[in-house]
């Protein structure tokens, strides 16, 4: 099986390319539109800034080039947020495969609510979908992160921190995943290898 | 519900874990991996590596350790110690660190921390702060708390929040070593007035202590170092303590 992860300008990708050596599925970290077009799995992961990131996908012309991709394509975190719509995080127009507004938390009370929203929370009301297969209920799952997808009728599960937000999405080929399966010990092993058996 | 972290300190130097541990399970009690992965699997939310490696060129050891480390284990861990450059930080990340922590380096120049922020993003920077109450009124030391600076604590925790850091790693050197617990007030008192989490380090010695710093002391995370590693507290029964205690823990 041919993996592609998607090489742009964010930050911490080597910890996806270790997570999917741990399952023993061999990984390729590239821009390279070829290599990508005919991956049997792409995976979008991504820390950093939206709108710098949009920038750089779209010199590249990976933007069009992922809204065309037919195979399992898994976004996670900024991946998420860039499947989306629209994300506050400098008013930045996304790729739009989910049509889903990206918002900023807003703590009522700081002293109950931190930002960025950091740590091990739970992932609920988990729909029937292979990406969730065989998953313990509310499994932990590891965020950090500023910016969150609204709920939708593609949110897949979700997570409490101030309000309910879309913590998995899925959309015809595309699945995302605002926490780090690549730091949520096993329960991010299974979401990942459950992603590499679509 | 957002949880409270659980993180075991190890101190690094040369590449290999110091200050002794105390695990019957591991074949060498040096190696930082076999530790790391150890605390991993008995439920550790996150690691914290202190490299205390003196030389520059030692520390390129520590980069070839974060790789083995980010390899080995599959939940986020920290680098901290004698970072204070740009490139440090580069080096680090690239090699699968998920965080790192600066602190006498943020004291001596604070725009790094804005400078840190902006290139890497605020989740993956961590500044340190060690603290010591002096005649009532609380100082940040620097070099492992050897070292007085005339900035008071609260003001200086505002002032890294306020330049972008991530997380505050708060010590409390009064408190460091003594197992009576941690600094709760100090600590309620900084994490209410900041907008990120906060870490509580120092003075950890029983399970009510940690549960006291997640209630009193209004701490996001509690870390702790050698209670872990000579197996005073177990991570499994701590967190069984803690969910029965009420205390929002993933179990």
């Amino acid at each position: 099986m041919k993996i592609a992860v998607i090489k742009y300008n964010s930050g911490n990708v080597q910890s996806v390319l270790y997570a999917l050596e741990r399952l023993g599925a061999d990984a390729t970290l590239t821009d390279d539109p070829e290599l990508i077009r005919t991956a049997d799995k792409v995976i979008f992961p991504g820390q950093g800034e939206a709108s710098t990131a949009m920038r750089y996908l779209k010199e590249r012309k990976l933007d069009g080039l992922i809204k065309d991709l037919k195979q399992p394509f898994l976004g996670v975190c900024l991946g998420l947020q860039l499947l989306c719509e629209h994300s506050e995080e400098n008013d930045t127009e996304c790729l739009g495969i989910f049509p889903v507004k990206v918002k900023r938390f807003v703590p009522e009370n700081s002293q109950e609510f931190k930002v960025p929203h950091v740590g091990w929370n739970e992932l609920e009301n988990l729909a029937d979908n292979p990406l969730l297969k065989d998953l313990p209920a509310n499994p932990f799952v590891y965020y950090v992160h500023s910016f969150y997808a609204e709920l939708s009728e593609f949110t897949i599960a979700q997570t409490h921190y101030i309000h309910d937000f879309s913590g998995i999405l899925h959309r015809d080929n595309y699945y995302a995943i605002q926490a780090h399966p690549e730091k949520s010990g096993l329960v991010g092993e299974k979401l990942l290898s459950n992603f590499l058996s679509i | 519900m957002l949880t409270k972290r659980i993180i075991p300190c190890l101190d690094i130097k040369e590449g290999r874990t110091v200050k002794g541990v105390n695990f019957v399970e591991l074949r060498d009690a040096g190696d930082p991996v076999e530790l790391a992965k150890i605390y991993s699997d008995e439920g550790a939310d996150e690691l914290v590596f202190l490299d205390i490696t003196a030389t520059v060129d030692k520390r390129k050891t520590l980069a070839e350790l974060v790789t083995k480390v980010a390899k080995a284990i599959n939940i986020p861990f920290t680098v901290g110690g004698g970072i204070s450059t740009i490139e440090d930080v580069k080096v680090l990340l690239n090699a699968g660190a998920d965080k790192i922590s600066i602190n006498s380096s943020a004291v001596k120049n604070p725009q790094i921390i804005n400078d840190m922020a902006a290139e890497f993003g605020s989740q993956c920077i961590v500044v340190a702060i060690d603290t010591r109450n002096v005649d009532g009124i609380d100082f940040v030391h620097t070099h492992g708390g050897r070292k007085a600076t005339l900035l008071k604590t609260q003001a200086w925790a505002q002032e890294v929040c306020d330049r972008g850091a991530g997380e505050i790693l708060l010590t409390s050197m009064d408190h460091d070593g003594t197992k009576a617990g941690f600094s709760n007030e100090l600590l309620a008192e900084i994490s209410s007035a900041l907008s990120i989490p906060v870490i509580a380090s120092g003075g950890a010695g029983t399970m009510a202590h940690f549960k006291d710093v997640f209630t009193f002391g209004k701490a996001d995370a509690a870390l702790a170092a050698s209670i872990f590693h000579f197996k005073e507290i177990g991570i499994p029964e701590l967190k069984r303590y803690l969910v029965d205690e009420g205390v929002s823990i993933r179990s």
